[in-house]
């Protein structure tokens, strides 16, 4: 509050930058560690450490993808993927959301129906898949199906816990602003939910690749997991590596997607 | 002759009815862990005028925050009536952080504006008077986790006034503050009430701050809580909330209010 300026000599300045500074260098160099195990492997592999006919050198995958990427054959199978991972996840989210708004805010639907949820959960979604497609087909929707049904549970899970964690002060003022239940609901319970709902976004987006690559095994013909189990058929161990690089980085992908969306809608979650 | 001539005389002050009238207002809780009930308050009547500014003082866990959660229908009675002659249903100021933090500054102080559905012009018009009001102006655009706990408050405040509702009921809203910024807003409090004249019921643990702020002061007990002495605080308004701590009364009152608390319930 001095109103003296204060003049700070090359040496203060360089000391109270220093932390900020670290941070920045082990920042960038967090950007390289998974690079050096690539180079690890790419030596194991040149000098016969490891059987190339498992273990390809990441240069001779890298091939491969380039080959495929420029035959545009890569892209018809990541869009196909991507397209019953989005129907399917935005099938199970939505109501995933809703419904966890719902059981949250609700102490007696939470009674009558949790029980219900709870008893569902469980159930391995791969354990079912044969059920799905008994019923759904082995067609598209089978798959939407599936991860929607995946999504939808951590969807559930993770908004309910959100809601029941607002402080209560949140909904006292509500009331006393004159809010209705619906007004409660969209403008104070959702917004509150609105960090674990993002929780379980990210945590459902990484489990609609597991269980896209699952579906994709037994009854598709297109999708990078389809593409996965035929090249391991035909023993083109290489063009698999492509496949689970590219499953991976669109995963990775999603996440960082939603990362940046949750910084955008919900920048107090932070603090 | 008389009577004609005393029926032409106006009312006088006592037959306006008054803002709030608590009569025999009873409240328990019930534990079904423990299989217990807890008297939190017990048979505490009392009546606010319009325009007056009462504090309600009492250590903690006396009832004092129920009483007013009853006042804002947050909680319902167990035995006794809560009778509000106010056009309008009283705006709270709660204890703690009750800024809304996925809003901004000015989304939090026109959030009931919001819930009525008043037109986006209107509701930026008041918003600014009450930016202005609260000191906050330069602040509209700011997230709560930027404020300070003084700001934050200074918003709660706001938002209970920018309705413009008859009644205020103030839940210790400074109580979590340092005690220069509790001056300054104590200070600020007043000068909105003097030019607002709107009817204050304000919880406070601090003896200090019920003098400083209020026109009477309610005395509770432990629990159960129930009311032991209703003061009225001869202070002449305005008040500097530094310099009446010149006057030898504001002590003698001090005394009084702490001895009351101190000794058990005689009522």
């Amino acid at each position: 509050m001095s109103a003296t300026p204060v003049t700070l000599t090359e040496e203060q300045w360089r000391r109270l930058k220093a932390p900020a500074r670290r941070e920045r260098i082990f920042r960038i160099a967090s950007y390289f560690s998974p690079l050096l195990l690539l180079l690890l492997w790419e030596l194991a592999s040149q000098f016969n450490l490891i059987d190339r006919r498992f273990f390809p050198a990441p240069s001779a995958i890298a091939g491969t993808a380039w080959r495929m990427t420029v035959s545009l054959e890569l892209f018809d199978h990541i869009g196909a993927t991507l397209r019953r991972v989005a129907i399917g996840y935005a099938m199970g989210a939505v109501p995933g959301i809703v419904l966890g708004l719902i059981l949250g805010l609700s102490r007696p639907v939470r009674r009558l129906l949790g029980p219900i949820f709870a008893a569902l959960y469980p159930v391995p979604k791969i354990a079912i898949l044969p059920l799905i497609l008994l019923v759904f087909g082995v067609g598209d929707a089978s798959k939407f199906v599936v991860i929607a049904i995946g999504v939808f549970f951590l969807m559930l899970y993770n908004t309910m816990s959100g809601v029941m964690q607002t402080p209560q002060i949140y909904m006292d003022v509500a009331k006393n602003a004159g809010a209705t239940r619906l007004q409660t609901f969209w403008r104070i319970a959702f917004p509150a939910a609105l960090p674990s709902i993002f929780t379980g976004l990210k945590l459902a987006a990484g489990s609609s690749y597991i269980i896209i690559a699952a579906a994709e095994f037994l009854g598709a013909r297109s999708g990078v997991g389809f593409f996965i189990w035929a090249s391991w058929q035909t023993f083109a161990v290489s063009r698999m590596f492509v496949g689970i690089v590219v499953i991976s980085a669109m995963g990775y992908l999603t996440i960082l997607a939603l990362e940046a969306l949750e910084r955008r809608f919900v920048p107090w979650a932070k603090h | 002759m008389l009577a004609v001539h005393e029926a032409l005389q106006p009312l006088p002050a006592e037959a306006v009815p008054p803002a709030i009238e608590v009569n025999h207002l009873t409240k328990a809780f019930y534990d079904s862990e423990g299989d217990r009930v807890t008297v939190a308050v017990s048979d505490v009547s009392f009546t606010v005028a319009r325009g007056e500014f009462v504090c309600i003082v009492g250590p903690s866990g006396c009832g004092k925050t129920t009483v007013l959660r009853i006042l804002a229908d947050l909680e319902e009675q167990l035995g006794g009536t809560v009778k509000l002659n106010s056009a309008t249903p009283p705006a709270m100021v709660f204890q703690e952080a009750s800024v809304l933090p996925w809003l901004t500054v000015a989304e939090n102080i026109a959030f009931p504006l919001s819930l009525k559905g008043v037109s986006r012009v209107e509701q930026d018009a008041r918003v600014r008077e009450l930016l202005a009001l609260t000191g906050l102006t330069d602040f509209a655009k700011a997230r709560p986790h930027q404020l300070s706990g003084g700001m934050k408050q200074r918003v709660s405040v706001a938002r209970a006034l920018v309705d413009d509702r008859d009644i205020l009921l103030m839940d210790e809203p400074f109580g979590a503050l340092d005690e220069q910024t509790r001056l300054v807003l104590q200070q600020e409090l007043l000068r909105i009430w003097e030019t607002t004249g709107k009817t204050v019921v304000f919880i406070t643990h601090s003896v200090d701050e019920a003098l400083t702020l209020a026109d009477r002061v309610i005395v509770m007990s432990p629990r159960p809580g129930t009311l032991v002495a209703n003061l009225t605080v001869p202070f002449e308004r305005p008040r500097d909330v530094v310099e009446m701590r010149r006057d030898k009364r504001f002590w003698d009152m001090t005394y009084e209010v702490w001895r009351l608390l101190a000794s058990p319930v005689g009522a």
